[in-house]
């Protein structure tokens, strides 16, 4: 494996595993404050069982994501050197920002988890929060930095020098809002869907039913909240992305031509050589509104952009897509559960709506990721958009693939540790937490 | 602001060293404790270390960010003449610290514990061996940028006599910070006098492989004896941690416990001093002679300004919500 495509591969390895146990790290914190609320509130020791089962597996979740957090922190520069040497001074600041709530996060969570029975019970519910709360933070600024990269601000590139940096207004470059909007709601929505499938799972399976319906109840609000929300903060996304990256835009929806009014392209097969895709279905002029809010604008294609400026058409293209398919699903799903919920219709007696749950365990996580190839891929070949290229960025140190290797084996096997132990502590509920539930046990 | 940023730095692999240090020595004492023993020293090792260690091994990070955010050129070089010690050392914080909660959180206690274990003893133990190798390869002056074949440029760099000499002074003193470290935390008598041992065998380790260091420096031509003898400040810490050395010995045979965690935690922090002190503000030494120093390679002023900022904010939120959780979770004595 050629070496740069070895570097690129790592990087993605890492921050797809990255994003997934930060984001379950950053909001199951909430779904536990909520029960932890309720059991605070109500006495009804359910709720206090739920919080510990939650807790035991956000610090698995939280554990794993902060030693893969502080393996990018190296990777940037183990990688890229060249980019970490000129953006690092100029964005820096999220990080600098970021570390602080990092680091409040973890002694929050020190406080969480062993402050049962030590602490005021007020503050240990808030301590709860603080984890939550400074998570949410954290992901936030690592977003803004990320959306850095494709919004570059800040500094003025002068004959290849960075001068007059700044680095807060670097921070809040033009793309932040967007995409930490973007990627809070798909990280409540992901994680929404995956705790409240495995719950539903449970119910159908007859197994402590009060226990795991009150989990299902709290995890699908939070869900189907999200899922509601996040076309809206898509057409957001879209519409900024269309201004600052016409190139990605047009990648996304493999749009060659420029065309005025453009089509909205569903599915197809990308022919990168040809320049053509087929077996899409058109719907004219869909396009153009999403891009600019107009029936009839023009949008950018391809065509008009350098080809070595190119990203990716086919894999850009092919992500975009099952980001926005699973996502409306989603929030299909999330409709008929409101809509159940507003004719007060018991969840026991609809398996189907807690089957379509089960369902969509993965979809959520499976869409984040496509959506996290969109930004990234959709970027290419810039590391730092029109500024800098990502092949100007890689290391000089040869043998870069077998560090890959390595990495993917491990991250691998820490998958599968990790769902191996989430299984257990699922399977281990009826022991741990049954006291209060025996009538559930048929 | 400069110096704010850099107190910060100095801070921030200080206290790694202390706190993360001391984190991984007690994975370092149960991989040298009879297997007798190890199912005591782990759980003395979980209740002491449990709330805390996640916030220890921020030290790392906020180190790392200064170095990214501040001093650009000194991360960049490290990380590329230094990636495969870099490497080796995040796999083993990944090992060791996902083994850690992966053991305690494991529902089933079954045969996997005894995966767990073994990789949170043994990544334990390389860790620090390379950090160590790291800030060794640092200060030695193998990192050539002018190299033009792989070893020269990627492996010399840290694979040599003065780096892994430092390399297991550090493990030594890990485990010697967390042998100390554990005496308070331990309420049996049995287990008290276990600890005080293991304080004492890591405390002779450390004086020998502190000897090798120096040795290992005449050989690889590293003038470590002029940087610690030539200069006030080097010459007060080494006196200084000689003579804590002493005291420490009768405050261990007393099994005075917090007293002896503060001189432990003193006498480390000597020893940094007075091996950093004399090369001040130079950061890495380059074998061309060169060294790339803190103050010539920092990050533009606005940069600084808001780094600096970030870092005093941060520490108002920080340190009073630390200092809490270590009083609130330490064993209190009788």
């Amino acid at each position: 494996m050629d070496d740069f495509l070895a570097a690129r591969s790592q990087m993605a390895l890492s921050l797809g595993f990255h994003i997934v146990f930060s984001c379950i790290g950053m909001v199951m914190p909430f779904f536990m404050a909520v029960s932890h609320y309720k059991w605070l509130k109500t006495k009804d020791e359910v709720y206090k069982n739920l919080t510990k089962a939650w807790s035991k597996g956000v610090a698995i979740f939280f554990a794993t994501g902060a030693v893969s957090g502080t393996m990018l922190s190296f990777e940037l520069g183990l990688l890229w050197p060249k980019f970490m040497e000129h953006a690092g001074p100029i964005f820096g600041m999220p990080f600098s920002l970021e570390g602080t709530a990092f680091f409040i996060e973890a002694i929050a969570l020190g406080f969480f988890l062993y402050g049962w029975n030590k602490l005021n019970k007020w503050f240990h519910w808030f301590t709860g929060m603080v984890v939550g709360v400074s998570g949410l933070a954290s992901g936030i600024l690592v977003v803004a930095a990320n959306a850095w990269m494709n919004s570059p601000a800040g500094f003025d590139f002068v004959n290849g020098k960075y001068l007059n940096i700044d680095p807060i207004q670097a921070m809040f470059n033009k793309a932040w809002f967007s995409q930490a909007l973007h990627m809070c709601l798909a990280a409540f929505t992901a994680t929404g869907f995956a705790v409240a499938g495995v719950h539903a799972l449970m119910v159908l399976r007859n197994q402590n039913k009060t226990f795991h319906l009150k989990a299902f109840k709290i995890a699908a609000v939070f869900a189907c909240v999200g899922a509601l929300l996040q076309p809206l903060s898509g057409d957001i996304s879209a519409k900024d992305v269309a201004k600052r990256q016409p190139a990605k835009l047009a990648a996304m929806e493999a749009l060659y031509k420029t065309e005025k009014p453009a089509p909205l392209l569903i599915g197809g097969i990308v022919n990168e050589k040809d320049k053509t895709v087929k077996g899409a279905i058109k719907i004219p002029g869909a396009l153009s509104f999403l891009a600019h809010g107009d029936f009839k604008a023009e949008v950018k294609g391809l065509d008009k952009i350098p080809e070595d400026e190119h990203p990716p058409v086919a894999i850009t293209h092919y992500a975009f897509q099952i980001m926005v398919g699973i996502g409306t699903l989603l929030a299909i799903i999330s409709l008929m559960y409101f809509i159940n919920l507003l004719r007060k219709k018991q969840l026991l007696e609809q398996p189907w709506l807690l089957k379509l749950f089960v369902f969509a365990i993965p979809l959520g996580y499976i869409a984040l990721e496509a959506g996290w190839v969109v930004t990234e891929v959709g970027r290419q070949p810039w590391i730092i958009y029109g500024i800098m290229r990502t092949k100007d960025a890689v290391t000089p140190m040869p043998g870069i693939s077998y560090s890959f290797y390595i990495f993917s084996a491990i991250y691998l096997s820490l998958s599968c540790i990790v769902i191996f132990l989430l299984y257990r502590q699922i399977k281990m509920v009826p022991v741990l937490y049954s006291k209060p539930n025996r009538n559930d046990h048929n | 602001m400069e110096y704010v940023v850099i107190a910060f730095l100095c801070l921030g692999i200080l206290l790694y060293f202390l706190l993360g240090g001391a984190d991984f020595g007690a994975g370092i004492i149960e991989l040298f404790t009879s297997t007798k023993n190890r199912s005591r020293t782990r759980k003395t090792m979980y209740q002491a270390i449990g709330p805390v260690w996640e916030a220890n091994h921020m030290w790392l990070i906020i180190a790392i960010v200064i170095l990214f955010v501040g001093f650009p050129h000194i991360y960049t070089t490290m990380s590329v003449y230094l990636h495969i010690p870099l490497l080796i050392m995040l796999i083993g914080i990944i090992a060791r610290g996902t083994a850690f909660v992966f053991r305690h959180y494991d529902a089933v206690k079954d045969d996997m514990q005894w995966l767990y274990n073994r990789i949170f003893r043994y990544s334990s133990f390389i860790t620090p061996l390379f950090l160590g190798i790291i800030a060794g390869s640092v200060i030695s002056g193998h990192i050539d940028t002018d190299a033009k074949d792989f070893l020269s440029a990627y492996v010399y760099s840290w694979l040599n006599w003065f780096s892994i000499a430092v390399g297991l002074f550090t493990v030594s003193l890990c485990g010697f910070l967390a042998a100390v470290y554990l005496i308070g935390e331990t309420d049996s008598d049995h287990d008290k006098r276990r600890f005080i041992k293991k304080a004492e065998y890591m405390n002779i380790s450390a004086v020998v492989f502190g000897a090798m260091v120096f040795i290992a420096a005449q050989f690889d031509n590293i003038p470590l004896i002029d940087w610690v003898f030539k200069n006030t400040v080097g010459l007060t810490a080494i006196i200084l941690a000689s003579l804590s050395l002493i005291l420490l010995w009768y405050l261990l045979i007393k099994g005075k416990t917090q007293i002896l965690r503060v001189l432990a935690g003193f006498q480390v922090t000597m020893i940094l001093v007075a091996i950093s002190y004399a090369h001040f503000p130079n950061f890495i030494r380059l074998k061309n002679g060169n060294a790339i120093s803190l103050f010539e390679t920092i990050g533009p002023e606005k940069t600084i300004y808001s780094l600096g900022l970030a870092l005093l904010l941060g520490s108002v939120l920080i340190l009073p919500f630390l200092g809490y959780l270590f009083y609130k979770f330490q064993k209190k004595e009788e």
